[in-house]
């Protein structure tokens, strides 16, 4: 009877400097064959995660706004200011994501080649269209393996284009057009946006541009942290980690 | 125009002494948001300036405008005003019928050219060469020409004038449309509300006979100084509505303590009026502090966004009567089904795979 702490026979000795312990001589095969490459910079990654956040906080707050809670008798009206602390959380995260999203702009122009992609559709490229249809198939299970890519896929590409860069854009100038409203005639936000208002006629039909725009991002979220999660597991790149590191890692060497 | 008569000499002749006319000249400097220095600045422009005459034309409407209008809180202000308008024209209220008042309309117009205030209460339909208005044997869109025609500024009364309102809402048989979509070379100021407050009413109206301008307009050429605000922005009600604090059902326990009525649909968030600071009939009361919300009759579309209970607008493109959050949460549900569903293809197509390599290899 063998020692059961004893490590299985196929794991080397420590003659392999750079690996620890439990390394077996297929990881070693393996890793020879991965690469990786630095993708997202800090800034990106760090807006990523502060922009979801934001999303998240203005989504939760916002629903509320418009179907606010069950009422509730904590003190006397002037003593009480549930309604005012969730509307202020959805305003004071508005105007963080605001400033992060110049910022995001900003970088697009600083950073590397990546922090554009989400900007910009190439769609007069022939291979955007092509792989395009390939991802495509790949989504509807028609294609037994997925290609590599270095940073967006052209589906996920389109996703964002369409999502955050338009849909931002359209939450950001609805939203604080109806901010305007309660910053009043002359304000700053009024100048900037307060013609949205007449332009859609009146606004309770921006209140329900604002609600649509909502519910097209919660659409996109889903999606988003599906496919993230999906192709970290199955495609041959990674996914999640890329956010949080910056460096995509791909899971074998072959060149396409 | 020697001739016509100051504001203060109309006065004086129905019988209005001094003291009462110079504190009509306080109200109206208070009632416009201007300081008291103002009020010496009115009491010197009302004795000197001869009057600007008034001609009040009727097309698609239900003279509510007119009923609220007569029905000012401080009656000194609409006797003056009232009185001097009906010297003039306005078929509704003057005492000349028929061919006699076709005549002093006639009259007004050729007498006071370029002078006049014409102040429009409801709209013309363009359908059918505007035969669903005929005023005087002829259609109102041409008796609208012709005053505005000579106008010095137009006012449109209500939301009929300004936005359409319901002879206007989908799918508006008569082509019902609002004054500045036909008189475009014009300035004209718009006064919605269905009806508006008879005090912004005769505000406007003294305002402009005072001053012998405009008052200030917002981008949808409405007076700032009454429609600057939505009704949310000055309600009795809002500390419930910060503190969270809504009425949850119709009379409710909820109700009978005055809460919010946001819940039940309450559109003052989305409505530009004076009602929350004016009130109607004497300061008394408005629609909220009578424990009914507000239903956006001063905003343009009001008949069009689906029940007056909503707070979203109806989207009738998916068939059955729905709302942004209805829609959204479906198609989310959707995406959701969907997602799980492909996760679940995706999960048994790698097992396979699995398999499969593993039989090959």
């Amino acid at each position: 009877m063998s020692d059961p702490h004893a490590p299985p026979p196929e794991v080397l000795a420590p003659d392999a400097p750079r690996l620890t312990g439990d390394a077996t001589a297929a990881d070693l095969e393996s890793l020879r064959r991965r690469t990786s490459v630095y993708v997202y910079e800090a800034p990106v990654r760090l807006w990523h995660w502060l922009n979801a956040a934001c999303i998240t906080l203005l989504i939760v707050t916002g629903y509320l706004i418009g179907r606010p809670l069950p009422s509730m008798q904590i003190a006397e009206a002037y003593d009480q200011f549930v309604m005012g602390y969730i509307r202020f959380a959805h305003f004071a995260a508005a105007q963080v994501m605001t400033v992060m999203f110049f910022g995001r702009i900003y970088w697009a122009f600083m950073g590397n080649h990546h922090a554009r992609q989400m900007f910009v559709l190439p769609i007069f490229s022939r291979r955007f269209w092509h792989e395009l249809i390939f991802e495509l198939r790949w989504y509807f299970f028609l294609e037994s393996e997925p290609k590599k890519y270095i940073g967006h896929n052209p589906l996920a590409q389109l996703a964002m284009f369409f999502f955050m860069t338009l849909g931002l854009t359209f939450m950001l100038v609805t939203g604080w057009a109806l901010y305007a409203e309660g910053a009043g005639q002359g304000s700053l936000p009024d100048l900037m946006f307060g013609w949205l208002i007449a332009l859609v006629q009146n606004t309770q039909r921006l209140h329900t541009l604002h609600h649509l725009g909502m519910w097209a991002i919660v659409i996109f979220m889903i999606i988003h942290i599906y496919a993230a999660i999906r192709e970290d597991i199955m495609s041959r790149q990674s996914m999640v980690s890329t956010m949080i590191s910056g460096h995509r890692t791909f899971k074998d060497d072959r060149p396409d | 125009m020697a001739t016509i008569e100051t504001f203060y000499d109309v006065m004086r002749r129905q019988g209005i002494t001094r003291r009462s006319f110079m504190k009509y000249c306080s109200l109206t400097a208070a009632a416009l948001g201007l300081g008291p220095a103002f009020v010496p600045k009115i009491a010197h422009a009302m004795e000197t300036k001869p009057r600007t005459p008034v001609i009040w034309v009727h097309g698609l409407e239900c003279t509510c405008c007119s009923e609220s209008f007569i029905r000012s809180a401080h009656p000194l202000a609409k006797d003056v005003v009232l009185s001097m308008i009906s010297l003039d024209y306005d078929d509704t209220l003057m005492a000349a019928a028929g061919h006699a008042a076709e005549a002093a309309f006639e009259e007004t117009i050729q007498k006071y050219h370029g002078n006049y205030i014409l102040a429009v209460e409801g709209n013309p339909p363009l359908n059918e060469d505007g035969m669903f208005c005929i005023t005087g044997g002829k259609p109102f869109v041409e008796k609208l020409r012709h005053a505005a025609e000579g106008a010095k500024a137009i006012i449109s009364w209500g939301a009929c004038a300004s936005y359409g309102c319901v002879q206007a809402a989908a799918p508006n048989p008569t082509r019902a449309t609002p004054v500045h979509k036909v008189i475009t070379d014009k300035p004209i100021i718009k006064v919605p509300g269905c009806p508006p407050i008879a005090e912004v009413m005769t505000g406007v109206i003294t305002y402009m006979l005072t001053f012998d301008r405009m008052p200030e307009l917002d981008r949808q050429g409405r007076p700032k100084m009454f429609y600057s605000q939505r009704i949310h922005d000055k309600c009795y009600r809002r500390p419930h509505f910060d503190a969270g604090q809504f009425v949850e059902h119709w009379d409710d326990e909820n109700a009978r303590k005055g809460y919010c009525l946001y819940k039940v649909g309450c559109k003052g968030p989305t409505t530009y009026n004076a009602c929350s600071t004016v009130r109607w009939n004497e300061g008394t009361s408005f629609p909220i502090q009578s424990g009914h919300g507000c239903i956006g009759c001063s905003e343009d579309g009001f008949w069009d966004q689906g029940s007056f209970y909503d707070r979203l607008t109806t989207i009738k493109q998916f068939g059955i009567e729905a709302n942004a959050d209805q829609i959204g949460m479906g198609a989310a549900g959707v995406v959701g089904g969907a997602v799980a569903v492909h996760a679940a293809i995706s999960a048994l197509k790698r097992a396979q795979k699995k398999t499969q390599d593993k039989v090959e290899g």
